[in-house]
């Protein structure tokens, strides 16, 4: 088992017909089952046609009905990528990745709230991960997103991580020492987003096929602080954490829009030291992770 | 992105909120007959730099006669204005904005922004208005009251009310208040503004509400739809080496370190800077070259961080995922030459073509020390720079 995703998923990719959605859907496909998972496109000027025998429909709705896909990638450019987030959970997918950098933070917060509404009315939820994340993986049955399938060996510890070649580096770590990953998530470096830290670590804890967690943060809003709070009450396995960004100036935006440290208590320290109150293994060397996690198994 | 009060406040009042008759001016000598042309007895004359704290710093005088106005704009037009914004060297002060002078009853706070945390908008209000929020944050909480908005109903007259009665307007005030605090909300929304903030807001002896001041940052993501926004960007106040970066798609901050730092993706580029720290020095900036460093964006990033006179040396910490290392060292072979490198250089690449970048650069015939993991890189290039 993993968490989110598998071998049977079956994944619709909203923007195949651009530059990255093409690329990426031509390395997704290439990955582990990729072919028999990667089933329908999207775009409403190209409908009828297809991408390396991949059907393209004019909506999400239609490739969800003539395939059965029930998650969506989104390689959309920014300024439409809300509404084609939106045009996911309509369709009442089960879960839509936004890999999409750039998306105006008040597109963000109406969709976010729409989607909210929508579940307070009793229709149904679709989880969103990122925007602006590299994906996750299921390391030897699929991967969704942009990241380098081949440093990934399957296993039993999960990554979750807001950066994306910070979760890379923690897989590779771990993929040399010779621990492999039940699932790597990267949940995006945008202030409004869709899974955070505690939602993942809920499922990892839940998942009986992760043994282990290394939980990447950075500097910039309360989600680490959040996830560790519910870790101290419920967390069964142990967890090794690190935060980016001691060095960080506050007030300056650290390439993330969401890596800004905007008071006292989002400092990479202050989140260090709740993580650290809250049973995690944490590290201010980022190149132990894998290490120190072993060292807890 | 950034901008001054005297453009802040011509949104505000395009947005309907009451602020006062103001005149910007360009030069000190623009100062007097700004004062004449609003009329009345009393002025204030205010620096215009993008930093918060300017009263503290002298940067806000009130003139009392026309006399005064020019004494106050040739003191503060050109000073190096040091709030605890600017840091210690300060801002040079380049624009000036003389307004009229208000009577000021009671000065409140006022301000949106967006709340991770809730996914809506927060707007915050105190009756300590005029000063540093962050302190009456810290000291007295209780004075801040907030309401979160659902960005799909907007500010609900009942909310407005809840802030304006909370921070203790007056009931003769109050609707007026309200209206402000809408408004407020509407131009934040409709700017995609990521802080919209009034401080002081203030009760005229006359009961009327007004915005003395007005400080907005924008959420850069959105400018694209904004080019009136983006009109009044003011190079002046940033950092020459963050704009330079900007043209070639890098993001850059400049810091007070010794070693520079070129690393792909922001979170990997921060624990590379963390990891620098941790051994023993301090870096010289942020540089993210992003998910497609060709060379010549690899070379443009070396130059960068060659301005910085502080820089004794370099180190490139590279995960290759679709950006393979090959590609990289290639690039930074060709940036080392370009640029002539003379301070040391450690370069570390894992992932996809790993064995072939790590191939070019050893057979390039320049000095690049090779190193395996973060922690090794960054004690390599600490005891480079200490020879």
């Amino acid at each position: 088992m993993s968490i989110l995703i598998n071998k049977d998923t079956k994944v619709i990719t909203q923007g195949i017909t651009g530059k990255t959605g093409m690329f990426h859907t031509s390395k997704c496909r290439e990955y582990a089952n990729g072919a028999n998972c990667f089933v329908a496109g999207v775009n409403p000027k190209k409908a009828g046609e297809d991408f390396e025998g991949v059907p393209i429909f004019a909506s999400v709705k239609e490739a969800k009905a003539e395939t059965g896909a029930t998650v969506s990638v989104i390689y959309v450019p920014p300024a439409g990528a809300a509404d084609a987030i939106w045009e996911a959970v309509e369709a009442d997918l089960d879960l839509a990745i936004c890999i999409t950098e750039g998306i105006p933070v008040r597109d963000m917060l109406m969709v976010r709230n729409k989607m909210k509404a929508k579940e307070a009315a009793g229709g149904k939820k679709t989880l969103l991960l990122g925007p602006n994340c590299p994906g996750l993986i299921t390391p030897d049955e699929i991967k969704i997103g942009i990241m380098p399938g081949h440093i990934h060996r399957k296993g039993r510890i999960g990554v979750v991580s807001r950066s994306g070649t910070l979760t890379y580096e923690a897989v590779a770590q771990l993929t040399e020492i010779g621990l492999g990953q039940s699932s790597a998530v990267g949940i995006g470096g945008d202030p409004i987003n869709g899974l955070k830290h505690i939602d993942v670590m809920k499922m990892f804890n839940d998942d009986p096929e992760t043994d282990a967690v290394i939980m990447i943060g950075e500097i910039g809003g309360p989600d680490e602080a959040e996830a560790a709070q519910w870790c101290k009450a419920n967390m069964k396995k142990p967890v090794v954490g690190f935060i980016a960004g001691v060095t960080a100036p506050a007030g300056k935006r650290m390439g993330h829009a969401g890596a800004l440290i905007s008071g006292g208590a989002d400092t990479a320290d202050a989140k260090l030291a709740i993580m650290e109150e809250c049973g995690f293994k944490v590290t201010r060397n980022p190149s132990e992770m894998a290490k120190l996690l072993k060292a807890m198994l | 992105m950034k901008i001054h009060e005297y453009q802040g406040k011509e949104i505000l009042r395009k947005f309907g909120i009451n602020v006062p008759r103001g005149v910007f001016c360009p030069t000190a000598d623009d100062a007097v007959p700004a004062a004449e042309s609003l009329g009345g007895k009393v002025w204030v004359v205010k620096a215009q730099i993008h930093a918060g704290g300017r009263g503290k710093g002298g940067g806000v005088k009130v003139a009392k006669s026309l006399d005064e106005v020019k004494q106050y704009a040739s003191q503060i037009m050109g000073m190096q204005l040091v709030t605890h914004q600017t840091g210690p060297e300060g801002q040079k002060v380049r624009r000036l904005l003389i307004e009229e002078g208000a009577d000021i009853k009671k000065e409140y706070y006022v301000a949106a922004l967006t709340d991770r945390a809730t996914q809506k908008v927060a707007m915050m209000a105190s009756s300590e208005g005029g000063m540093d929020i962050e302190e009456v944050a810290h000291s007295t909480p209780e004075k801040i009251i907030k309401v979160f908005v659902d960005p799909l109903t907007g500010l609900s007259d009942a909310q407005a009310m809840e802030l304006a009665k909370g921070i203790g307007v007056p009931e003769g005030s109050l609707v007026q208040a309200v209206d402000t605090m809408k408004k407020l909300y509407a131009c934040y929304m409709e700017t995609d503004a990521s802080l919209a903030e009034i401080n002081p807001l203030i009760l005229e002896g006359n009961g009327n509400i007004k915005a003395l001041d007005a400080k907005f940052n924008f959420d850069s993501n959105a400018l694209f739809r904004h080019p009136e926004i983006v009109a009044m960007r003011d190079f002046d106040e940033e950092d020459a080496n963050e704009i330079e970066a900007s043209k070639f798609d890098l993001a850059y901050i400049s810091l007070d370190g010794n070693i520079g730092c070129l690393v792909n993706g922001a979170g990997l580029a921060m624990a590379t800077m963390d990891t620098i720290k941790l051994f023993g020095a301090e870096p010289a900036n942020f540089l993210d070259v992003g998910g497609g460093a060709t060379t010549e964006k690899v070379t443009e990033a070396f130059k960068l961080m060659l301005k910085n006179p502080k820089v004794e040396g370099i180190l490139v910490n590279i995960f290759g995922g679709i950006m393979r290392c090959d590609t990289i060292a290639n690039g930074v072979v060709t940036a080392a030459r370009e640029v002539n490198l003379k301070v040391p250089l450690v370069v570390r690449m894992k992932g996809t073509n790993e064995d072939l970048g790590k191939k070019i650069l050893a057979e390039s015939g320049l000095p690049i020390i090779a190193a395996d993991t973060m922690a090794d890189a960054a004690t390599k290039i600490v005891a480079a720079v200490k020879k």
